[in-house]
């Protein structure tokens, strides 16, 4: 799939109907830059609430960290991306440390509303536009200055796209490590059992502290991106919805599994903004892009509980019935469970 | 038999808790359910009452179980005092008992006939009664309406040697009147109470029979249950 | 002083909107174990219906009917989307979170998403002199409510039959249908007498602002929320202790301190009451 995004800058081709424009155009290039932040967005998400289960309303906060800091030092203080990208993306991971480090030691539907009550202070705060640092509703654009000629006009649309893709590459290198890595099997440990985890001698605020501070920092980055992508930030990546965002992401996709976030992600951002742009031609609430969402996750969760990932695998005993019968193969491949 | 259990399963986040739980309990007396702990026992009273997801055979009076609701199997009179007692802390006694009844005329002459005491603390929050008495408010909970079968608990667990005797007291009086499928860890109790008993072994029937035959055999006492047969508790 | 005595009125009417949001929300949290997103969503549907229908029936039948409109989405929720998942706590809190967006989308397709302004009963605009104060009667009207639904809430719990399942059921679930109560239709009870009282808020809040939207149950929801944790959840004596601390704090700290102040004092109270008593100030341990 990931190669699939690599030769994709190249190719002239036009899919009506799917894209405006042909695939290397700036718009369309744009629109799937926001799509594969979304999908690492989603993922980084996806190690807390589909790996640790830790049912988190505050990630949004994160990313806002991410987007307002290199947002902020860029366009207020004249600082160099670079620079800025270096300081923010620490500092939203110290900030993840210190206000989980306090959430944690509460857990199950009590630390989902103090992660919410934490980023919507962050909410409120962006707001207010505290000395007119963050553009209060109207959100800061990114000024161009300090930014580097390759990421600067219509032309190098394409730059942000490689940019794009190289977060979610980092993204799914991190957490497909976690995965494979005895923190994986003990995060997932974690959230089928805590006392489990506890037996062995681990101390499990430590573990999902580890993983809340490594998914807030790349919330963080992922911020620094989305913010360079759309050029800007607003309060709205700050919001409740975001994060719940986030939540259908990684559960239309499949929670927990290897490219369940990713896929739900790109494909909810996708639909997020074609829908959007739709909006007019289509009849009554159908033009609500949250209207189509809300209800397709809402079947998601009922007719396919483990995503779209877990269609995969229900297809499975049809395509082994179908798959020519070799000697060996007499019992059936494992069923991946997606959770 | 007003029980039958047959390939009994449960798997509970991943663990296989009963694997093929085999045994019946006959229309009257007190068939003891025994062996160490964690070896399913509760589980197997919760799987019988639909509280956790079971798959086997279970017929209550000769109606399939499984797959049915709590609160229909508990008014088909299957009557159940669960583990630690759960009673509602911030109920008052009447409260507690009031909320248990389900038939027209609940039968208080018979409750507080065995626990008079309950009628002075009618008022009073059953959180902060004592062990003994809040054992008491869960049998009387299930004495109020008529019952086929009741599964007990673990009765005297925690309770002081005197409260104990009580207890077996009243069990014993209730056993006259309706059959118990019952839970204990405590031998001089069950000698007192059990006519047949089970033991169960890592999730499977391990042993079924009389219970004297049981109790006066000290080697299978000893293997099975882990204690020998003088000892009152380990 | 008369700024105190305005400030104090002010809070207290913004705890009556709380509380009637927060006593539903912990309700139906206690017993059926659902953190209820779209709780937000019945407060903007009873407004909106009350709104749809206040010009040609009047504002007092048009009330009642969006109480009603708000308890039946209540309902209805309950018995099709949040029953099939019985138990699957995870999944059902998912589910009101795509119906809480859907919702919302669904409100703005209808009405728009421009603020519409709603009536209120003229007596509530006229301003009432209390120790030097000038108090807008409005807050008078948003308290009363609020102590009424106190009163009328812990009366149905202590005296009802159904009080008595939902008060054992809070404590122990599995334990009530043990005793062969089908705590099921609970669920739909209180889903529909906090679907109704999120109606009332709904209308109340139109009263109050002077408009609707239909985002406005979600801003409201996320400071219901917060009273329901330091509350205890489960409680509604809990509920109504907080909404009055938050609605008191909040205000006072907005004036005094600078603007948005109030809101982050709010949290840092949650934050607090979560670290010191992490079940809230009369609830029991949340379960799970």
């Amino acid at each position: 799939m990931l190669l699939v995004a690599v030769v994709l800058p190249w190719s002239t081709l036009s899919l009506p109907g799917l894209f405006e424009g042909p695939l290397n155009s700036p718009g369309t290039l744009q629109l799937l830059a926001i799509c594969l932040v979304f999908a690492g967005l989603a993922l980084g998400y996806d190690l807390l609430f589909g790996r640790a289960g830790l049912l988190s309303f505050g990630h949004a906060l994160y990313v806002a960290a991410g987007a307002y800091g290199v947002d902020i030092l860029v366009s207020h203080y004249g600082w160099q991306l670079w620079t800025a990208a270096a300081v923010t993306v620490p500092a939203a991971a110290v900030l993840a440390a210190l206000l989980g480090s306090v959430a944690l030691r509460t857990s199950g539907i009590a630390f989902s509303m103090v992660t919410l009550a934490f980023a919507q202070v962050g909410h409120i705060v962006i707001n207010r536009d505290p000395g007119g640092l963050t553009g209060g509703e109207e959100g800061l654009p990114l000024s161009s200055a300090g930014l580097p000629a390759m990421f600067t006009g219509v032309v190098n649309t394409v730059n942000l796209y490689w940019l794009a893709l190289a977060f979610l590459t980092v993204v799914v290198l991190v957490v497909h490590a976690i995965d494979r890595a005895p923190l994986g099997r003990t995060l997932t440990g974690l959230r089928d059992d805590e006392r489990r985890i506890a037996v062995l001698g681990l101390s499990p605020y430590r573990l999902k502290l580890l993983a809340f501070v490594l998914a807030g920092t790349l919330a963080g980055l992922g911020g620094v991106i989305y913010a360079l992508v759309v050029g800007g930030a607003s309060p709205h990546i700050a919001s409740s919805e975001l994060t719940l965002s986030l939540i259908v992401m990684a559960v239309l996709g499949g929670a927990g599994t290897r490219w369940g976030a990713v896929v739900g992600g790109f494909l909810y951002a996708y639909l997020d903004q074609r829908l959007a742009r739709l909006g007019g031609s289509l009849p009554g609430p159908f033009g609500e892009p949250l209207f189509v969402l809300g209800t397709l996750f809402i079947l998601a969760v009922y007719f396919a509980p483990g995503g779209l990932a877990s269609l995969g695998s229900r297809l499975e005993p049809l395509r082994r019935a179908l798959r020519p019968r070799r000697p060996g193969d007499g019992h059936p491949a494992p069923v991946t469970d997606a959770v | 038999m007003i029980l039958k259990i047959n390939d009994l399963s449960v798997r509970l986040g991943g663990s296989h808790i009963l694997q093929g739980v085999a045994f019946d309990v006959a229309e009257t007396g007190v068939t003891a359910l025994l062996g160490r702990n964690g070896v399913g026992k509760t589980t197997t009273l919760r799987a019988v009452l639909g509280e956790v997801p079971a798959t086997g055979e279970v017929l209550f009076d000769g109606r399939p179980a499984l797959g049915r609701a709590t609160h229909r199997l508990v008014r088909d009179g299957l009557g159940y005092v669960p583990e630690d007692r759960c009673v509602f802390a911030g109920l008052t006694v009447a409260e507690n008992l009031r909320l248990a009844v389900r038939v027209p005329s609940p039968d208080f002459d018979l409750v507080f006939d065995l626990f008079p005491e309950l009628r002075q603390r009618a008022g009073q929050r059953a959180g902060t009664l004592s062990g003994g008495q809040q054992q008491m408010v869960a049998i009387a909970r299930v004495l109020l309406n008529p019952n086929r079968l009741l599964l007990v608990d673990e009765p005297t667990k925690g309770l002081a040697p005197a409260v104990v005797t009580a207890v077996a007291a009243v069990l014993e009086r209730v056993a006259t009147r309706v059959p118990i499928l019952l839970v204990e860890q405590n031998l001089a109790v069950v000698r007192r109470l059990a006519t047949d008993a089970v033991v169960l072994e890592a999730g499977r029937t391990a042993w079924r029979g009389r219970a004297a035959d049981l109790l006066s055999d000290a080697d299978a006492t000893r293997s099975l249950l882990g204690v020998g047969t003088t000892a009152g508790r380990h | 002083m008369s700024t105190v005595v305005l400030l104090a009125l002010t809070g207290l009417g913004l705890a009556a909107l709380y509380f009637l949001i927060a006593s539903g929300l912990s309700l139906v949290f206690g017993l059926a174990g659902v953190l209820n997103f779209a709780h937000g969503l019945f407060l903007s549907v009873g407004a909106y219906a009350a709104w749809t229908v206040s010009e040609s029936w009047g504002l007092a039948p048009a009330v009642l009917l969006g109480i009603a409109v708000a308890a039946a989405t209540g309902a209805l929720v309950e018995l099709v989307l949040i029953r099939p998942l019985y138990t699957r706590h995870t999944e059902q809190v998912l589910v009101t979170v795509g119906l809480s967006l859907a919702g919302v989308a669904l409100l703005q397709s209808v009405w728009g998403a421009d603020a519409r302004v709603f009536p209120r009963p003229a007596w509530a605009s006229s301003v009432v002199s209390i120790a030097g104060a000038q108090v807008p009667a409005d807050r008078f009207l948003l308290i009363g409510a609020a102590v009424l639904v106190l009163l009328g809430l812990l009366a149905f719990l202590r005296f009802t039959r159904y009080g008595l399942v939902i008060r054992a059921g809070v404590e122990n679930r599995d334990m009530v249908s043990a005793l062969g109560i089908d705590v099921r239709n609970a669920f739909t009870l209180v889903f529909t007498i906090g679907g109704a009282l999120a109606g009332l808020a709904g209308i109340l809040a139109g009263m109050y602002f002077s408009s609707i939207s239909p985002g406005q149950g979600a801003s409201l929801l996320i400071f219901a929320f917060i009273v329901v944790v330091i509350g205890g959840l489960g409680s509604v004596t809990g509920a109504f202790a907080a909404a009055v601390a938050v609605g008191l704090l909040q205000q006072f700290v907005n004036y005094y301190g600078t603007a948005g102040a109030g809101d982050v004092s709010v949290v840092a109270l949650l934050a607090a009451v979560l670290l010191l008593r992490p079940a809230g100030l009369a609830g029991k341990a949340a379960p799970a």
